[in-house]
């Protein structure tokens, strides 16, 4: 049978089942029990039929509520709800949704124009064909960003209406402006898009500049909005004796007594910056994803080596804006320390502490991933063997940070495990906990996978410098280095006080930093018209890897639903911190477990969401749709070609 | 030695040694290794650690393996032939049954192991460093945790004689109440100090007065540990919630002398 018949055959039963239902409760309504009186059977015939019961209690409670609502005078709501997910995990999943999209929509065009940037100045056309494929991920995104903003506007308006209205008292000048660069986004969005080969390559670098500046302006607007949440007012020395004071941008009572008080808060710098870098990377880890989904599809070894190439570069772009995350994150962490002890405390010492231990399983399985996904791309090149007898040793290392990173100060312990430690912290692992070790864990972390990439980048080639030796043995030494004295301020911090131990952190970041700056700097020369011991095969790389790349972006965007959680629960009680009291049924902190589970859904959620998006984005490749040649009875097909 | 158990680490150990001599293959190696490390986990230390903590090494342990098993071509197919050598050549064939016998056994001893953990009370988790609320009324004093400074603090320059004089009454107030647990000086080691379990704290310390601002302390002082958040318990402190016997002006007096002895100013807001 023809399929089509099929699928009209099982539409049709569908749609008379849906009309027997609604028919027989519908029989079933008009058939309700009736008791057999005499006297009820006369008046019917008569025409006179009294109510049944339960018709007169529907009609009585008809009445009742009628008279009610007439009776009721208008109040404004301060808060409406939802049944059965609520309210806050109603707002909670919109505002990520959107969060995801916008940062997606923020760092793609950033790192697009970068790679047609570098493909103008070095004159490859692969590069340009790169950025547009990164390019084509933007316009569906784009849409889901503003539905998903639509959203999430009308669910505060719905569900916090007096809240948003102050916001709105606060923040309503700053609309306008919002608008027409949203406006103006588009604009430069589409044209940027859809200009791709129409302009000359000047005019379209610069459609993509304003891209990124009307972009990153949209975006500090709403981190006004939400980190006044957080620190309504800013820090200034007002009273000129060197020590900062707190200058609140409302008055007690809440008024607003300088816009630009409320939007250049405490906590807006910080934010904008890390967030600038976390959108770098997680959206350079979506698009290795979408790289990563077209590799798997790919049938040609042509489509193969581009969406390889494509996984690697993307994932290239979020691993270089990972390693300086972690600084940006300890930057906006102080900055919450210095705003309020309240909210610092809270955030490390506190309840949210927690899930800092489950943010550095994550960032371990970030780091593991993205040198996994290095070490099989040495599969891609010939004479790839010789450097595969460092991967063992570079995988201890990184399993061995991970663990030191991971590892608890106070473990989650039963009675009896208590009662053996004598406490809740474990004689021994216990110093695994503390912040001496934990910051030499992440800087060994990133001297491990920079290691790796060097391994990557050397794979198959030789170096033709006259000093190659000489400075080969440079590179270790540099890197040698800075391995020994983040291990050495590692061990000392545990012998002086905490605060020289915090000032520990400085110089092991800056010789950290300091080495991968040195080391890349004779590496360029180094390696600059290497000899090529084989061809560097683009799309034969496992299968697996491509797996890898998904992996790191879901992590990615788990961490960064967490890590937004914890920002934003901070305030607890608060909608506006020590401003706007929070009344409504969800003001409590959920358990740990309930806020992961909702993180976790709202990361499936957008990942069916990718997945629509990088489905459309691939459809632009495929063949157009033709109709199907019918044979006549001669053997002929349509349009005279011989069957 | 260092906390372990020597026996069962020198015997792990021996293993290794013998797999090395015997020059075992990739698959032996991932094996002993996971094998050693949940070994190590479970009877490695003198103190055993606790299974949260055992579940995410051995979950970072197997990650690790799968990535180094899988990250070659080389090396996944010298871990998966042995794999396939046992599954299909005749000779394997006792070895094969033993295994299907030994892993569904293996399972089934896991899920009995579970099923038959001892009874006893659920564990806890305290926050060690318990977060202040945004405000306090002490005596139908409010005070705002975020902003509060010591009212007397600004004598220091404005008008030293009464700065003294604040002194001095800090002084008197902790040498009547304080030292007994937190010491003559104030090293958090008074002659009550050995018998409590949180030790006092040690206001020498670098780590502790100076990164608290001076209405954290003055929380600590009027609330003690009857005040601590619900999520700082079970709290055995014994410090009192000195509200109930000393005036605001003499626990504000008290909170700066002790920053005034050990030399330190309370943080700022805005400072880092």
């Amino acid at each position: 049978m023809n399929r089509n018949r099929i699928i009209f055959g099982i539409g049709v039963l569908a749609f008379v089942s849906v009309i027997a239902t609604v028919r027989l409760g519908g029989f079933l309504v008009d058939n309700e029990y009736r008791q057999p009186d005499r006297q009820v059977a006369a008046q019917e015939e008569q025409g006179e039929a009294e109510l049944t019961p339960r018709q007169q209690g529907i009609a009585d409670e008809q009445a009742a509520d009628e008279a009610e609502a007439r009776a009721r005078p208008y109040e404004e709501a301060e808060y409406r709800t939802v049944s059965f997910v609520g309210s806050r995990v109603t707002v909670w999943v919109l505002a990520q949704l959107h969060l995801l999209f916008a940062a997606f929509v923020l760092a793609v065009p950033l790192f697009a124009f970068i790679i047609e940037f570098v493909g103008y100045v070095k004159k490859e056309e692969r590069y340009n064909k790169l950025a547009y494929e990164f390019t084509k991920l933007l316009s569906v995104s784009f849409s889901m960003t503003a539905t998903f903003g639509a959203f999430l506007t009308f669910g505060l308006i719905i569900l916090y209406p007096k809240f948003t209205n102050y916001l709105m008292h606060i923040f309503s000048p700053t609309f306008l402006p919002y608008v027409l660069l949203f406006f103006l986004e588009a604009l430069f969005l589409y044209s940027y898009y859809y200009g791709w080969g129409k302009f000359g390559p000047k005019m379209h670098l610069f459609l993509g500049f304003m891209l990124n500046i009307v972009g990153t302006a949209i975006m500090f607007i709403a981190n006004a909005w939400l980190t006044f949440m957080m620190s309504p007012g800013r820090r200034d020395d007002v009273d000129g004796d060197g020590v900062p004071d707190f200058v609140s941008a409302v008055s007690e009572s809440g008024a607003l007594l300088s816009l630009r008080d409320a939007f250049f808060n405490f906590t807006w710098m910080p934010i904008n910056i890390h967030r600038i870098i976390a959108n770098v990377a997680f959206g350079g880890s979506i698009a290795a994803a979408y790289a990563a989904f077209r590799y798997l599809q790919a049938k040609t070894d042509e489509e193969k080596a581009h969406f390889d190439w494509m996984g690697y570069v993307g994932n290239f772009v979020a691993i270089i804006a990972f390693l300086p995350l972690p600084f940006a994150g300890y930057y906006l962490a102080a900055e919450i320390y210095a705003f309020s002890q309240t909210l610092g405390i809270q955030m490390m010492g506190g309840t949210f502490s927690w899930l800092f231990v489950i943010q550095a399983a994550l960032i371990g399985n970030l780091f593991l991933g993205a040198n996994y996904y290095l070490w099989l791309g040495m599969g891609r090149m010939e004479g790839g063997v010789h450097f595969q007898k460092f991967i063992k040793w570079l995988l201890i290392a990184i399993a061995l940070c991970f663990a030191v990173w991971a590892t608890p100060r106070y473990a989650i312990s039963s009675v009896s495990e208590i009662a053996a430690m004598g406490g809740s912290s474990h004689p021994q692992l216990s110093y695994l906990g503390q912040m001496s070790a934990k910051n030499t864990a992440v800087n060994i972390l990133i001297l491990s996978t920079y290691m790796s990439f060097l391994l990557y980048r050397r794979t198959g080639r030789q170096s033709v410098h006259p000093h190659r030796q000489l400075l080969t043995r440079a590179q270790a030494i540099v890197f040698s280095s800075a391995a020994a004295l983040v291990t050495f301020y590692g061990v000392y911090g545990y012998f002086v006080d905490s605060a020289t131990r915090i000032r520990f952190a400085i110089p092991q970041v800056y010789s950290v930093l300091a080495a991968l700056v040195v080391i890349t700097v004779i590496d360029l020369p180094l390696y600059r018209n290497a000899r090529q011991s084989g061809e560097t095969k683009w799309g034969k790389v496992p299968a697996i890897s491509q797996y890898a790349l998904i992996f790191i972006a879901l992590s990615f965007t788990w961490l960064m639903g967490l890590m937004g959680y914890v920002r934003s629960g901070l305030r607890q009680e608060w909608h506006v911190y020590g401003v706007v009291l929070d009344t409504s049924p969800d003001a409590y902190t959920p358990s740990l477990g309930f806020a992961t589970q909702v993180v976790s859904v709202t990361v499936l959620i957008f990942f069916g969401l990718i997945g629509v998006v990088f489905w459309l984005s691939s459809l632009g490749g495929k063949k157009d749709w033709e109709p199907k040649a019918v044979a006549d009875g001669d053997g002929r097909l349509e349009g005279g070609q011989a069957a | 030695m260092w906390g372990l158990n020597l026996p069962v680490v020198l015997a792990l150990a021996a293993i290794g040694g013998v797999l090395a001599w015997r020059r075992a293959n990739t698959l032996v190696w991932l094996l002993y290794t996971g094998g050693a490390l949940w070994a190590f986990f479970r009877f490695g230390f003198a103190v055993p650690i606790p299974q949260s903590v055992a579940t995410i090494y051995l979950g970072i342990t197997g990650l690790a393996l799968v990535c180094y098993a899988s990250s070659s071509r080389e090396r996944l197919s010298e871990t998966i032939q042995p794999i396939q050598r046992l599954i299909l050549e005749p000779r394997y064939r006792l070895a094969l049954a033993g295994l299907l016998v030994a892993l569904p056994a293996l399972a089934a001893y896991n899920v009995y192991a579970d099923l038959t953990v001892p009874l006893e009370a659920p564990g806890f988790g305290r926050e060690v460093h318990p977060p202040p609320p945004t405000e306090m009324t002490v005596h139908d004093e409010t005070i705002d945790m975020a902003t509060a400074e010591n009212p007397y603090l600004h004598y220091k320059h404005d008008d030293p004689e009464l700065y003294a004089e604040h002194l001095e009454n800090g002084r008197r107030v902790y040498y009547e109440n304080c030292f007994w647990c937190h010491g003559d000086g104030m090293g958090g080691d008074g002659m009550f100090a050995h018998g409590l379990n949180p030790v006092p704290s040690n206001f020498n310390d670098v780590g502790t007065l100076p990164i608290l601002q001076s209405s954290f302390v003055q929380w600590r002082i009027a609330k003690g540990a009857p005040g601590l958040p619900a999520s700082g318990t079970p709290w055995d402190s014994a410090m009192p919630a000195w509200e109930k016997f000393l005036t605001n002006e003499e626990m504000w007096d008290v909170n700066l002398f002790i920053y005034d002895f050990n030399g330190y100013e309370p943080r700022a807001l805005g400072q880092h």
